[in-house]
This record gives structure tokens, C-alpha cells and sequence, in this order.
């Protein structure tokens, strides 16, 4: 009999704390959003987290989104070389970016590198009682720490986005040019013939949910961590980890949303 | 009879089936200086962060002047906290801003409407400078960070933070924990200095007895989440309570045993 049930009740169980999880979170966002009608608001930790994420991002999502774009190329060149389509190129490389390449990659190198930094710091923060003391000192830590966060994360992913859309059409376009021997003004007039509204602001829209739910994820595991540098560590791979899937998920439900008509 | 600056009553506070706070009722009068002594794990922290509201209790009530703080509104029991100030074990500085900004903050945010306008940022890390030396530190230590203090520095600093909005209660956190005996007394002497400038009436929690009988002029002890003592923090090496003479006197033997986790 335990050998039929215990399954079960472990699936139970893993259900039951999935969905906690989700509720816990769910609160959690829509608690720090609240403080984004109720002043104060704390500009200058917006800034920061601002220009840390969206300023200090641009190397990893430039090189990111420049090589991808030229792998996309490469790789549809010799595929496409099969059915001598080769000429889709231009079109296959400005789509795949916009649409996905440029927010999702953007999204998975910021979730590594700000997500990570944000639930480290907050967590940090709450073992060393910084989180309490800033409570003893009148001041509420969501609001302080978190919904600045959340905006800054927000806003600063779709500008990332932008500059990845264009380094990932520029990676293409210099490897079909200097490698595929494309001549330089068909493709830009294909990529331009290719580029469509609808996919660059889906892009952005995708971008801005995805920059969301990396600080959500962060400052979510962050400001939940318990014990010490090893809680701290446990909070920040859960941190990446969780946003990695969310952000996959959402990207999914988005585009289901967007363009499955 | 005057009414006591925190009055506690039936407080008690339980996380799962572990109680830590165990009906616990409690009077500290305006201006006393009231140290809580007790083992690790007797409830210590825990009574002080359901005053600051770190943790809600599960029954009982907490006055400050009078006023329930665990009914009141929320802009109320802010208000109330806003009058108390906190040294935290840790001193638990932001390391983020610089000690002057630490300071600055602590200044900012306790500021009151009746005080007149929040000062500027500017005017803050001015003032900031003028707290330092209250504490004993130069000003230009302002611009260091606090990763870049010793623990006594620190606790100087956390300790100028807590009195920067100049609260009238003050709580302590095992202020001298992790200090040498010297800096101890020092940390202690600034305690009951600025506990006497500010007229505030002050709680602390310790395991340091030589700390708890210059801090304090009342004590009380924990075990088990129950007030097992109350009285004259003068007579705590000699109480007449065996709890509380084995637990100054540091003796292994007692009533007071050690409980080991299997």
C-alpha cells in the first residue's frame, strides 16, 4: 500500500509547495508594486540598480547578442544551402533576433549577473540584520529595497534589448558580408524588407517582463534567505535558477500570446 | 502611579512547537535602564524584536506610553517606533553607504514633522561628524566604510546611528559581545552616557555581567521563555535567586540545565 501511495503524497507534497511558492511570490511582487504608488520612492537606488543593470550589462549582452547573430548566419547559410534558400538569411537572422535571440539571451546574461547580484546583496543584508535595522530605522525594506529594483529591472532590460537587436543584425550582416560573400546592400534591403514593428516591440515587451521577473526572483530569494553565507549562496542559484525557467515559461506564454494567430 | 515607559503583558511568541516566549509580563519605567540577562536560545532577542515589531507575537500586549502598539494603526505603531533607536549585536551597518551616510540615514529617517524639515543630505553627513564625536570617533571616519572599522568602531558607529534621530528608548543587543574587556567598558560608558544626555529609557540584552551592572539600574532574567527574575541590576551577582546565582556566578551546576540536541 505504502509503496502505491508514498508517490503520490510526494507528488502531493511537491505540488502543494509549488504552489505556496507561487502564492509567497505572488504577494511578494504585488506588495513591492504597491510602493510604487505610496511615497517615498527612493530615486537614487533606482538610479543605481538602473545603471548597474542596464549600463553595466552592455558588454555581456553586446558580445552575446554580436556572436549570435553570426552563428545564425553561419548556421542558416548551411542549412539553407541544402534547399538554396540562401538568400532567407538576411530575414531569418533580423527574426530570430528580434523576436527571440536578442530578450531571451539578453534576459539569461542579466539574470546571471544582476539577479545573482541582487539576491547576494539583499541576502547578505538580511543574515548581517541590515534588513531589520533598516525596519528599527522607519524605513520599510520592500519599499527601500525592492520596488526600486523591480522598476530599474523593468525598465533597463528593454534598452539592453535594443542595443542587442542591432549588434545581433549587425553580427549577421558581417558575417554574410565578409564571410558569405552577400553583397552589403541586398542585405541590408532584405533585413530592412524582413524588419517588422510588431516583432521589435513584442521583443521589448518580452524584455520588460523578463527584466521584471529577474529582480522579482532576485530580490525575492534574497530577502527570504536564512543561515548564514550558506543560505545566502543556496538564495542566489535559486535566484538565477528560478528567473532561467520563469523567463523561459514566459517566453513561451508571450509568444503563444503574440503570434500564435 | 505613573504609568511605565513599556509595559508587557501575557507576551508569548512560539515558532512551531517550540515556545521561546512564555507569558511574559513585564514593566520598564521612564528613564530606568533595564538589562535582560539569560542563556542562549531563552527568549532574549526574540522580546526585544516583538517590540520593534521585527516579530509578531502570539498573544499578549505590548504599551508604550500607554498605547497598545500591537492593535494601533500602522501609521501609528510607526510613529511609536520612530522614538525607539537600536543597537544591533552586529551593529549591522549598511555596507553599502559610508559610516558618515550610516549616520546620516539614521538621522534622516527618524526625523520627525514636529523636528521642523528633514534635513539635506548635505546638512546630515554635517551632523553626522558631530555624532561621531560623541561617540568618541574623529569625523573623518565618516568617510570610511564600515567593512574598513574594527568591531568596536562598528558598535561605536551603530551606536551613533541608534541615537542620530535621538529616541527616548533605546534597545541593545548584546552590545559588548565580541569586544575585548576594555573596549567593553568603553562601549558600556558610552551606553550609559548617551542612555543620560537623551533622558531615554533603555533595554539591553547581554550575557556579559560586568557589562549588565554598568549598563543597567534594573535587570530581569529569561529561561525558557519565562521572567524567572526581576530587580536591582546592583544585585544580580548576589540575588538570592538560584537561577540567577548560578547563571552570573557561571556555575555547572544548578537548576538551570543545558539542554544538548540529539
Amino acid at each position: 500500500m505504502n509503496a502505491v501511495l508514498d508517490p503520490i503524497a510526494a507528488l502531493g507534497r511537491a505540488v502543494l509547495g509549488l504552489v505556496r511558492q507561487s502564492g509567497a511570490l505572488a504577494m511578494f511582487a504585488l506588495e513591492a508594486l504597491s510602493h510604487l504608488v505610496r511615497p517615498p520612492f527612493y530615486w537614487r537606488i533606482f538610479l543605481s540598480t538602473l545603471i548597474e543593470t542596464g549600463f553595466f550589462s552592455l558588454p555581456v549582452v553586446a558580445l552575446t547578442a554580436l556572436f549570435s547573430g553570426a552563428v545564425i548566419a553561419l548556421q542558416s547559410y548551411v542549412g539553407f544551402g541544402q534547399y538554396h534558400v540562401q538568400s532567407a538569411i538576411a530575414g531569418i537572422v533580423v527574426l530570430a533576433v528580434t523576436r527571440e535571440l536578442g530578450p531571451v539571451l539578453a534576459g539569461l546574461m542579466v539574470a546571471g549577473r544582476v539577479g545573482a547580484a541582487m539576491s547576494a546583496q539583499i541576502g547578505t543584508m538580511r543574515v548581517t540584520d541590515q534588513i531589520d535595522a533598516l525596519t528599527t530605522l522607519s524605513t520599510n525594506p520592500m519599499k527601500y529595497l525592492v520596488t526600486p529594483r523591480l522598476l530599474a529591472g523593468t525598465i533597463a532590460l528593454p534598452c539592453l534589448v535594443i542595443v542587442a537587436d542591432v549588434l545581433g543584425v549587425l553580427g549577421g550582416f558581417t558575417v554574410s558580408v565578409a564571410k558569405l560573400g552577400f553583397s552589403p546592400s541586398t542585405y541590408i534591403t532584405a533585413t530592412l524588407d524582413s524588419l517588422k514593428t510588431i516583432d521589435v516591440v513584442v521583443g521589448l515587451v518580452k524584455a520588460a517582463v523578463f527584466g521584471f521577473l529577474i529582480a522579482l526572483l532576485g530580490c525575492y530569494h534574497g530577502y527570504n534567505s536564512r543561515g548564514g553565507a550558506e543560505g545566502v549562496g543556496s538564495a542566489t542559484t535559486a535566484a538565477v535558477v528560478g528567473a532561467s525557467i520563469l523567463l523561459l515559461l514566459f517566453d513561451y506564454l508571450l509568444t503563444d500570446l503574440f503570434f500564435s494567430q | 502611579m505613573s504609568t511605565p515607559k513599556i509595559r508587557i503583558r501575557g507576551l508569548s511568541k512560539a515558532f512551531g512547537s517550540k515556545v521561546v516566549l512564555d507569558g511574559i509580563d513585564l514593566d520598564v519605567e521612564t528613564g530606568t535602564s533595564m538589562v535582560i540577562i539569560g542563556g542562549s536560545g531563552s527568549g532574549k532577542s526574540v522580546l526585544l524584536r516583538c517590540i520593534l515589531g521585527l516579530i509578531q507575537p502570539d498573544a499578549g500586549t505590548i504599551e508604550i506610553d500607554g498605547e497598545n502598539i500591537l492593535t494601533a494603526s500602522r501609521s501609528r505603531q510607526e510613529a511609536i517606533r520612530r522614538q525607539i533607536g537600536m543597537l544591533f549585536q552586529n551593529a549591522a551597518l549598511f555596507d553599502s553607504m559610508s559610516v558618515a551616510d550610516n549616520i546620516a540615514f539614521g538621522l534622516r529617517a527618524k526625523h520627525s514633522d514636529r523636528d521642523g524639515p528633514v534635513p539635506s543630505r548635505a546638512k546630515a553627513r554635517e551632523l553626522a561628524g558631530n555624532i561621531l564625536q560623541q561617540v568618541g570617533l574623529d569625523p573623518s571616519v565618516g568617510q570610511l566604510s564600515p567593512s574598513e572599522l574594527s568591531g568596536g568602531m562598528q558598535k561605536r558607529v551603530g551606536l551613533a546611528r541608534a541615537i542620530a534621530g535621538q529616541p527616548n528608548i533605546l534597545f541593545f543587543d548584546e552590545p559588548t559581545t565580541g569586544l575585548d574587556p576594555i573596549m567593553g567598558a568603553v562601549i558600556d560608558g558610552l551606553i550609559v552616557d548617551c542612555v543620560q544626555k537623551l533622558g531615554s529609557t533603555a533595554i539591553a540584552i547581554t550575557h556579559d555581567m560586568a557589562s549588565a551592572q554598568r549598563i543597567g539600574n534594573r535587570a530581569a532574567m529569561l529561561y525558557h521563555g519565562k521572567l524567572v527574575w526581576q530587580g536591582l541590576a546592583a544585585d544580580l551577582m548576589n540575588s538570592g535567586n538560584a537561577m540567577v546565582d548560578q547563571f552570573t556566578h557561571g556555575r555547572r551546576e544548578g537548576p538551570i540545565t543545558m539542554e544538548l540536541r540529539k
